[in-house]
């Protein structure tokens, strides 16, 4: 099919006024409020170089900081931050998606704001200051009329930088809930949608590029003292704002939210409970690309509504289990503990997606290795990769004791690319998962777990508390439960990795809702 | 000499660190009066002029300004009531002719409508078309008509006192010439009392009722042109000849003009 006529493109397109309007959103108010706080800092110290210096070191140390990682710490930040709040005042608030965002994009505005304020008030002449006083002006009116007009220009260009900047790095908010066009690139990077990934690129390329041509106007109109072009580069930031925001406003926010993980299988699954809530009239959307502990926190706090998790992450990471339970009595215990939290957890959709080390079919044959134990004696000489969060979870400590693995060396890696890389030889294991389509795609084998070091996997769908006595939407979801078998999701999953037209979650979704909606 | 003083120096010193700007300076300047402070670059001139009006306070001594000591007076009051033309002209680059010259009465809260009339009585009075001049930005004037607004500019509060410093510096001899004439005109039309500062003996003696002579902080000599020349001192008397000897050396180089 034609690069052009692909309609990934449409689906893409159809997203646009969703991420495109939040996207500025955040934006925006990340911007007024590095601004709101910087613009008087740079004020307040233009004659005081002691704090300033200080205050510049602060902001070039935020700097260092990687957008994402800033991103990342602002969650658990907030959530430690609503639960003082919680305890004292006895009032939370969403440590989810919007606040964290602008909060770490605001304090990433600041370092050029600040700089390009303090440069724009210290640059100015001497003689003009003086002049100020000498025609008898105040120290604050000599700051309104004739330093902060003066400085203008400069200050202006700091804050074009930080507008470029903060709308890139807005692109990184998706993995702590915030939609924004990093929704495009996270999406098809997980599920190797490379038609989403270069959609996203462009699109935020382009915002930036409009509203640094926009910013740029009104500074050139202040620097040559051209009202017309000012109020032009104005006219114009304002209708963008207006046009990327009017679209999203007046939504229902009453809509229930899907929330997903990062990988493949969790796209498909949001996409088909957004379907499926949609079509039983409730309105939904799905929130893609979240954190793995952040999906967890989100639904207990409620801002997201339902999500599939898995019952062996819950037991480890929440429960902090490391015994092992078949898999029934696993889930009953599960659903006692999550019950405590008022989380629901409404049943298993009928398949387990369970890690697991896995490796070429040929190479273990080669060497007679059929489970963990049989690999334990070629691990000192081998290399494992895993998912970003696999080798700080308890199922691999539990590995390496029960089976005393010792690896060459460890390497973590995107999801998708794992099995491309034990396929090639890259790595010599991986830490899988055993609903991945790939495993058939590269002729790979996932080996047996005979101490049953790691738990079972069911996949599971969990309802926020707000939601425990919501019948419609439990009615909705109960023809899901036990339909979905292992060899379909697997199906499902190679099929969202694929590169084609329909492999796109919505596409996929479709495709798995006609495979089990009529058992 | 009037009896009433407009501006009063009474052993007035100022150091900045170690160095003695001003150093024991007493100075009266009579209501009326057009007084010039010839000196060389560190002499202390534009210190003990921004003395005055308290762009510079004093370590020591009194200064008083119509008869009121200046520590008694808030300084921004003090300022607008007095007119200051700064050397460069030192006029706001973001805005306008019109908005330059107004700012002062603006500041104390004068409504717009008799500003706009102020403005285009002082573009008169310094000799700029009004149409042409009012909104233009500082950067599209000469350097002579930029002195002009400065002029304006000071004197739009209708102040009795005008302090300028090196007004004509930075221009051309003819500009120079015209604008000094042209301000002695106004000075006297208006009765104001003017300090102005120069290192140009030519255009003190021309300008000037009393010239006071400074070096190293020290007022060395105080008097009319032909006082002056009765003083005692060497560079006093170095100063007053310069003048003198241009003009010789200009009539022996040019042909004697007017020959009818």
């Amino acid at each position: 099919m034609s690069f052009f006529t692909d309609p990934r493109w449409g689906e893409a397109l159809s997203h646009l006024p969703d991420y495109l309007g939040n996207h500025v959103r955040v934006s925006l108010a990340a911007l007024a409020l590095g601004l709101a706080v910087s613009l008087p800092l740079a004020i307040l110290t233009r004659n005081r170089p002691a704090p300033r210096g200080i205050l510049l070191a602060l902001a070039s140390i935020v700097q260092t900081v990687p957008g994402l990682a800033l991103l990342a710490l602002f969650y658990p930040l907030l959530l430690l931050a609503a639960s003082v709040t919680l305890a004292w005042f006895g009032v939370s608030f969403s440590a989810f998606g919007f606040l964290p965002a602008m909060l770490a994009l605001a304090l990433y505005s600041m370092l050029p704001v600040l700089r390009n304020g303090i440069t724009g008030l210290n640059g100015i002449d001497p003689a003009l200051l003086e002049a100020a006083k000498g025609v008898g002006m105040t120290a604050r009116q000599s700051l309104v009329m004739v330093e902060l007009p003066l400085a203008l220009p400069v200050m202006m260009a700091g804050i074009r930088t930080a507008a470029v900047w903060v709308i890139g790095t807005a692109t990184l908010s998706t993995p702590i809930g915030q939609t924004s066009l990093g929704n495009y690139i996270f999406a098809g990077l997980q599920t190797q949608n490379w038609v989403f990934v270069l959609f996203g690129c462009v699109a935020s390329a382009l915002l930036a590029l409009a509203v640094d041509q926009l910013l740029g106007l009104i500074e050139g109109g202040l620097r040559q003292r051209s009202r017309a072009r000012a109020a032009l580069g104005g006219i114009g930031i304002a209708a963008l704002v207006a046009a990327t925001l009017v679209p999203t406003m007046g939504r229902s926010s009453q809509s229930y939210v899907v929330g997903a993980k990062t990988f493949a299988e969790q796209y498909v699954l949001s996409a088909l409970l957004r379907d499926r809530l949609q079509a039983a009239g409730l309105p939904a959307t799905a929130r893609s690309g979240l954190g793995s502990s952040v999906i967890f926190e989100a639904l207990k706090a409620g801002d997201i509504d339902l999500c599939v998790d898995y019952s062996g992450t819950l037991w480890a990471n929440q429960l902090h289990r490391t015994d092992i339970k078949p898999r029934a009595e696993l889930i009953a215990d599960l659903k006692a503990a999550l019950a405590k939290d008022n989380i629901t957890l409404l049943g298993e959709l009928g398949f387990e997606n369970a890690y697991a080390l896995v490796m070429p079919r040929k190479r273990a044959e080669a060497l007679g290795v059929r489970t963990i134990a049989d690999l334990a004696a070629h691990t000192s000489t081998m290399s494992i990769a895993g998912d970003y969060e696999f080798f700080s979870r308890p199922e691999w400590a539990a590995l390496q004791k029960a089976y005393g693995l010792s690896f060459r060396a460890q390497r973590q890696m995107q999801p998708d690319f794992m099995y491309a890389a034990v396929a090639s030889g890259e790595v010599d294991v991986i830490a899988g998962y055993t609903s991945d389509g790939l495993i058939a795609k590269y002729d790979l084998v996932a080996l047996d777990d005979p101490r049953h070091a790691i738990p079972p996997y069911d996949a599971i769908l969990l309802l926020a508390p707000k939601r425990a006595g919501d019948e419609r939407l439990q009615a909705a979801l109960t023809p899901l439960l036990g339909k979905i078998d292992i060899t379909t999701m697997r199906e499902a999953n190679l099929r969202a990795s694929g590169n084609d037209a329909n492999s796109s979650p919505d596409a996929v979704a479709k495709w798995l809702w006609e495979k089990v909606g009529k058992r | 000499m009037p009896s009433k003083l407009a501006i009063s120096y009474a052993r007035v010193t100022k150091s900045f660190g170690s160095l003695r700007a001003v150093d024991d300076v007493s100075l009266d300047v009579a209501d009326g009066e057009f007084v010039a402070i010839v000196g060389g670059s560190g002499s202390g001139k534009t210190t003990l002029l921004r003395l005055a009006n308290r762009l510079i306070e004093a370590d020591s001594g009194t200064i008083t300004v119509e008869g009121q000591n200046v520590r008694d007076v808030d300084p921004v009051a003090l300022r607008r009531r007095i007119g200051y033309v700064f050397q460069a002209g030192g006029l706001f680059p973001h805005l306008s002719v019109a908005d330059n010259i107004g700012i002062t009465p603006n500041l104390l809260g004068v409504s717009a409508a008799d500003i706009a009339s102020r403005v285009d009585e002082l573009l008169d009075l310094v000799q700029l078309d009004r149409a042409a001049h009012r909104d233009r930005l500082p950067e599209a004037l000469s350097g002579g008509q930029r002195q002009r607004v400065g002029v304006a500019r000071a004197l739009a509060a209708r102040p009795r006192i005008m302090l300028m410093d090196e007004p004509f510096g930075a221009l051309d001899p003819l500009t120079r010439d015209a604008l000094g004439e042209d301000f002695r005109g106004l000075h006297r039309k208006l009765g104001l009392t003017t300090v102005m500062i120069t290192h140009d003996m030519t255009e003190a003696i021309l300008l000037a009722d009393r010239i006071a002579v400074m070096r190293a902080g020290k007022l060395l000599a105080l008097g009319t042109p032909a006082e002056l020349s009765k003083s005692s001192d060497a560079y006093v008397l170095e100063l007053l000849r310069t003048p003198r000897r241009q003009v010789e050396r200009l009539n022996a180089l040019l042909p004697t003009s007017g020959a009818a």
